[in-house]
């Protein structure tokens, strides 16, 4: 059949099944979004700034599993997204950003919006295309969204000049893919997994490391199985958060810069590091050479060039986590480790890294712990990046998988809004939290225009500290309260949601927290809170920069033994 | 951490982009790259592309991991220290008249190279070596004026029937869900 090049990319996306596409149209993308209609069963949400197309596509990827998509034009249009898809490369989202492009004769002319944007994400996408004949188009939409989804997921990006969109050209939709090259490895090696299970069972102190290749991997039940079976205590990664049960007997939290005492301290006392689609991020290790110094390191990953990238590895295990978990359950004798649960139930009793303090200010803490009891821990949370993206992870209890959506390897303010719009998108029967900081929230708070239009019942949470928060905690910590460039003042957020028609309340004091929650929760629309809260509030347990895991600050009160000198750090990435 | 030179060979699919994103992987790292040679393999529609460059021996590895990864790629092996034979071709122009080109095609004749152009006050030699040998015709030539070079990058081959690359296998067509990398 004959169709334009237009036509081909709106068929191929509803034979890939897509539903939803986040985007803006332009000059260079008009052709396409002239035939939408054509194609009813795309919905077409228009976002206010192609930043927030791009993470509310991977909002709604990380959210549904399945490949989010956006449409941008060329040139502004197309670098107005790439914030959004480094964000997507760097934490593993399986996204499509589609982009116009000036027409072939101009290419390479420095015509009006034209960029090369193939040339300028090729670090930052798993793929790209420069379409340059219609023909080609439905070869190219097809081998997109196979290299998107499968394997280590990640963005592709494919550029479609404004006359390939109107050249008309057979379109034949392959039924095989033709990448001979790209054949990721799922099957874990037999003799490695055979390894695997004899190191996992001669060790005394083994400890699960689990990051978001479980979520990626839909693996929860098979590391629940392993988990059981060999009595392993786990923790978590910030974006393996709500990959385990974290009301599990043998669940022991978040890891890191910011996990619990009691996790960083189970890293260092650990035998046996069994981590698992994670990546050893720089975060999550602290010093890398003071990381697990007692341990073999088990590491099952789908992509072979994270192995041995930051940590020594003893055994290696590529493959997909779902099946590699699944051969090594096999193999895995039944074991108790009852001296080193014991041990580790100890320290989280000796080092609580969760108390929340008493007290008549509103503390975010606090805030993050009442949106866990009022949601009944039945709840998406969404959110920004700062001192709010680390409470949200420590104070929520996550025990439903797939509950936790973060910026975690770009670390992009302003991700929670967007992304949280496409996860409830995605999942319009669940309750979605974004849960934001007055900065974080700035960065994109024009998509509340794209909320109120398309009516996405995203609940969001300000916390408002009037600082860049985080930064103003290294400040403090680092640079001897030489607050530079961190207060903020911030508009009156409650009117600004209603000037967008959400209604909205502000919250300074405990006893308001939980009705205005409520209030939220009860309206079936988007809601806004601002909750105005301690503003100079620390997040805590904290590893500072260039200290190992077990050289954790648990308590405020001992903020004076910070290193204070900055030009003393060690060199890491700060 | 000390730095070695490293010879990389990929067999890649021969379309646009695909040296850009190779050559990517090593700018990201500040890696300066010493030579890179690209041609045909003999595979239809596949390149072989030989990189030289400086860098340690783990980080290499680590960018050779990556070079994996490009969807393009089909292998890239690192045959540093293995059983290999390297090669690049040299013109250099130099400057010589009547009276000189005698002693200058007796020094061509010891290094088995090649006068390719002669003009009334220049000569083209063409040579084939490795980098010493080239190195050292450079040397001994250079006393006569040297006018312009040119150097290919160096390409690389492991002696014997191993070699580094599933040469006499035709990559599988379909897609291979499933299916593992080869020799992994």
């Amino acid at each position: 059949m004959k169709m334009t090049g237009a036509q081909m990319v709106c068929e191929s996306l509803v034979r890939e099944g897509v539903e939803v596409i986040f985007g803006i149209l332009g000059g260079s993308v008009l052709p396409l979004y002239d035939v939408l209609p054509q194609y009813p069963q795309l919905r077409h949400i228009l976002v206010r700034h192609e930043q927030g197309a791009a993470h509310a596509a991977d909002g709604y990827a990380r959210a549904t599993g399945k490949v989010g998509v956006c449409f941008a034009t060329s040139g502004p249009g197309a670098t107005n997204l790439v914030t959004g898809i480094a964000n997507a490369h760097l934490d593993s989202a399986p996204m499509i950003a589609i982009t116009g492009q000036v027409a072939r004769p101009f290419i390479g002319k420095d015509a009006f919006q034209e960029v090369d944007i193939t040339g300028i994400t090729l670090p930052i996408t798993k793929h790209n295309y420069l379409v340059m004949d219609a023909a080609s188009i439905p070869a190219i939409m097809k081998e997109a969204f196979y290299l998107a989804g499968t394997g280590r997921p990640g963005p592709v990006l494919i550029d479609l000049p404004r006359d390939v969109q109107q050249e008309q050209a057979e379109f034949n939709y392959p039924e095989r893919i033709n990448l001979p090259q790209y054949k990721p490895t799922l099957q874990g090696h037999p003799a490695q997994i055979k390894k695997a299970a004899r190191l996992i069972g001669e060790s005394q102190r083994p400890l699960i490391i689990a990051g978001r290749g479980i979520t990626i991997s839909r693996a929860f039940a098979e590391l629940k199985e392993l988990v059981e079976k060999a009595q392993i205590p786990v923790v978590t990664t910030l974006l393996g958060t709500s990959c385990f049960p974290e009301s599990h007997a043998l669940s022991y939290g978040m890891l890191g810069m910011h996990g619990m005492a009691y996790a960083n301290m189970a890293v260092d006392a650990a035998d046996l590091i069994i981590a698992i689609g994670m990546r050893f991020d720089d975060r999550a290790t602290a010093r890398v050479s003071g990381f697990a110094p007692h341990a073999h390191i088990i590491h099952i990953d789908i992509d072979p060039a994270e192995i041995g990238k930051n940590v020594r590895v003893d055994v290696p295990i590529v493959g997909d986590v779902k099946a590699v978990l699944g051969e090594l359950n096999k193999l895995v004798d039944k074991a108790k480790h009852i001296d080193w649960v014991n041990k580790l139930d100890v320290w989280r009793k000796e080092h609580p890294s969760l108390l929340i303090r008493e007290g008549k200010s509103l503390l975010p803490q606090y805030v993050v712990r009442q949106i866990y009891e009022e949601t009944k821990g039945d709840a998406i949370i969404v959110t920004g990046v700062g001192q709010h993206q680390m409470w949200a992870a420590q104070h929520y209890w996550y025990d439903k998988p797939n509950t936790f959506i973060s910026s975690g390897g770009l670390g992009t303010m302003g991700f929670g809004l967007p992304a949280a719009m496409g996860a409830k998108i995605g999942c319009p029967d669940s309750t979605v939290w974004c849960i934001d900081g007055d900065g974080s929230l700035q960065m994109t708070i024009q998509e509340l225009a794209t909320i109120a239009q398309e009516k996405v019942g995203v609940k969001i949470a300000v916390i408002h500290n009037t600082y860049l928060g985080m930064v103003r905690q290294w400040q403090e910590l680092f640079y001897d309260k030489r607050y530079v460039a961190t207060p903020l003042s911030s508009p009156d957020f409650v009117k600004i949601a209603e000037a967008y028609g959400i209604p909205a309340l502000r919250v300074d004091c405990r006893e308001d927290v939980a009705p205005a929650i409520r209030k939220a929760m009860a309206e079936p629309g988007p809601f806004l809170i601002d909750f105005i809260v301690e503003p100079e509030e620390n997040v805590y347990p904290m590893v500072p920069p260039g200290a190992a895991l077990a050289e954790v600050i648990e308590e405020p009160r001992k903020e004076a033994k910070a290193i204070k000198d900055s030009a003393k750090l060690p060199v890491s990435n700060i | 951490m000390a730095t070695t030179k490293h010879i990389l060979v990929a067999l890649v699919e021969d379309k646009p982009g695909v040296l850009n994103r190779m050559a990517s992987l090593f700018r990201r790292r500040g890696f300066n790259i010493d030579s890179i040679a690209v041609g045909h393999s003999e595979i239809p529609h596949m390149s072989r592309m030989t990189f030289v460059v400086n860098g340690p021996a783990t980080v290499v590895e680590q960018v050779r991991k990556q070079l994996d990864k490009v969807v393009e790629t089909v292998k890239v092996s690192d045959i540093t220290g293995d059983n290999v034979i390297t090669r690049e071709l040299a013109f250099i122009k130099v400057k010589a008249n009547s009276t000189n080109r005698s002693e200058l095609i007796q020094i061509v004749d010891i290094f088995r190279a090649n006068i390719v152009d002669v003009a009334p006050d220049s000569v083209i030699i063409e040579a084939t070596g490795d980098e010493e040998k080239i190195n050292s015709l450079f040397n001994l030539v250079r006393g006569f004026g040297i006018k312009e070079i040119s150097r290919t990058g160096r390409i690389a081959m492991t002696r014997g029937g191993s070699g580094p690359l599933p040469v006499t296998k035709k990559p599988p067509k379909t897609q291979a869900k499933g299916q593992k990398k080869a020799n992994k």
